[in-house]
């Protein structure tokens, strides 16, 4: 017997409506995806939910007591919370150049700067 | 009191102004980019999400990632910038001669300048301005301060949260708040309907099972010292608040988050004429205000809702303003107003001449399905499968249509 799993499209600002249509847990097709971008969205979604995380890390000697990072790619929605407390435990020592890897295995993905923090001058 | 001259001075070291100061310096002028924060970058500095440079850079990328790019082209191409340099008042002399005083850790500076970019931003529409009353504890902040606190300085601002206002940055605040354990009890929406994308009320509230509260307010806050509870009442269509559907949710922190508006405090004093419908000045389609050589771009021209426009702004300004200093003369042109008919909020710029092409920002009232958007004066139209108040339109139009609008006057308005 299949089911429709509605789910709103998050890869752009359109938003599409995406009806799913799965036998179980295989997935069968969808409907109302405006781009292909979205018919992979919703396959993902029903099989394996991902997000990108983007969050603050501790900082020390720095010019500002934080850098923002991000995952490279997008981990599994159910470890989000995981990796939060991890990346809550953390201190880095400035400077901290943007794009330099901060955890190198983060659930499949690698946890990168996206700011750079200078070394704070002795005053 | 240091003093200073260039040709021309940026006020704000954000999207707009960086824009502006690196073409400007790309141009040939002596430049300095004033900045009262401690650090170049602006609103995308503390915005840790992505969504920023679609179109500038065709990537999808965070704000610091943005905004970092933004600063470094600023620095190697040579741009001069002060920080934490806070600009107190512009006087103009004349309309190749002004003074710009401000005070800078180095002391009071006194700058002259033939021609001043203003990109100073918007500012957050605070508690008093959407009638949030009661005590006054402390624990309430605007959406920005808490971005700021959290993303830049490591700090939360509480632990139990509502939120006011479901606009796409009031529900960020939602999803980073929830990210960093705090629990956000509720986003409180007096409209019927959400002002965030649909995308954000998914990936921002639904995600963590934050309920959103529409046709509601915070009819009053309670706390002595600190919030202790905010009083949350249903509104009727006519937007009054229901008797009896009050109710309590316990919390420590009230964030505001009801848009920004042009921060345009010191370019008034100048005595810049200024647009009801924008909250900022009124500018030709060199970005220039009234005031001869006073340009305004970027978010206190107009609120913006892509970065990308703030650049395209600052930047077209700069180069403008680099064409009108090399040989100045004035008046110049007998200016065609732009006016909005049908369903349009506002429009940007709102003179033009017709001797060029121009991009014009505008914003429809309400949401509407297949309709154009058309000049009534030279029957142009553009077609438009859906317009909403939250996403800007933004419309190139050449030179020979506006220079078809023969009677002073260009109105722009959607028709279905």
């Amino acid at each position: 017997m299949n089911r429709i799993v509605e789910y709103t499209c998050i890869v752009c600002p359109a938003g599409c409506l995406l009806r799913a249509e799965v036998e179980g847990d295989r997935f069968v097709k969808v409907d109302g995806a405006g781009c292909q971008k979205g018919v992979e969205y919703a396959k993902q979604e029903f099989s394996d939910p991902r997000r990108m995380v983007f969050t603050v890390v501790r900082v020390r000697n720095g010019e500002l007591p934080t850098v923002s990072v991000k995952t490279s790619k997008p981990i599994p929605k159910s470890n989000v919370s995981n990796l939060m407390r991890m990346l809550a435990s953390i201190e880095l020592e400035a400077p901290v150049e943007i794009g330099e890897v901060v955890v190198s295995d983060a659930y499949g993905a690698e946890v990168i700067a996206t700011r750079r923090v200078s070394r704070r001058e002795p005053d | 009191m240091i003093e200073k001259e260039y040709d021309v001075i940026v006020i704000g070291g954000g999207p707009a102004g960086l824009s502006a100061a690196t073409k400007a310096v790309g141009n040939g002028l002596k430049t300095l980019l004033l900045e009262n924060r401690e650090m170049l970058g602006g609103i995308p500095f503390q915005c840790v999400h992505t969504g920023f440079g679609i179109h500038c850079f065709k990537e999808d990328l965070t704000g610091c990632e943005f905004i970092t790019r933004l600063i470094d082209r600023a620095v190697e191409n040579g741009v001069e910038s002060m920080v934490k340099t806070h600009v107190l008042n512009i006087q103009v002399h004349s309309a190749l001669e002004k003074t710009v005083y401000a005070a800078s850790p180095k002391g009071f500076l006194k700058i002259r300048a033939e021609a001043i970019i203003y990109a100073a931003g918007a500012r957050e529409r605070h508690q008093y301005e959407v009638g949030l009353t009661g005590d006054r504890p402390d624990g309430v902040y605007t959406a920005g301060e808490v971005q700021a606190l959290m993303d830049v300085y490591g700090v939360m601002p509480g632990r139990r949260i509502v939120i006011l206002g479901s606009g796409d940055v009031g529900l960020i605040m939602a999803r980073r708040l929830a990210m960093e354990k705090a629990e956000v009890k509720a986003v409180i929406e007096i409209l019927p309907y959400p002002g965030g994308l649909t995308r954000n009320i998914v990936q921002c509230l639904n995600d963590f099972n934050i309920p959103l509260y529409l046709s509601h307010m915070v009819s009053g806050v309670r706390g002595s010292g600190r919030v202790e509870k905010v009083i949350v009442t249903r509104v009727g269509e006519d937007m009054k608040p229901v008797d009896g559907s009050e109710f309590e949710l316990e919390c420590d922190t009230v964030i505001v988050s009801a848009g920004l508006k042009p921060d345009i405090d010191i370019l008034e004093k100048t005595g810049v004429e200024t647009d009801p419908a924008t909250g900022g000045p009124i500018v030709n389609e060199f970005y220039e205000t009234s005031v001869p050589l006073v340009f305004a771009v970027g978010n206190a021209l107009v609120v913006n809702d892509l970065v990308d426009y703030n650049v395209e702004q600052g930047e077209a300004a700069a180069t403008h303003a680099s064409n009108l200093l090399e040989d100045y003369v004035s008046p110049r042109v007998e200016w065609k107003r732009v006016e909005r008919g049908r369903n349009l909020r506002l429009m940007v710029p709102q003179l033009v001449s017709g001797d060029r092409d121009v991009v014009f920002y505008g914003r429809v009232q309400h949401p509407e399905d297949n309709v154009q958007l058309a000049i009534r004066e030279t029957g142009f139209w553009k077609r438009f499968p859906r317009v909403k108040p939250a996403e800007m339109i933004r419309i190139r139009i050449p030179a020979e249509e506006l220079a078809k609008a023969h009677r002073g006057k260009i109105t722009f308005e959607v028709v279905r």
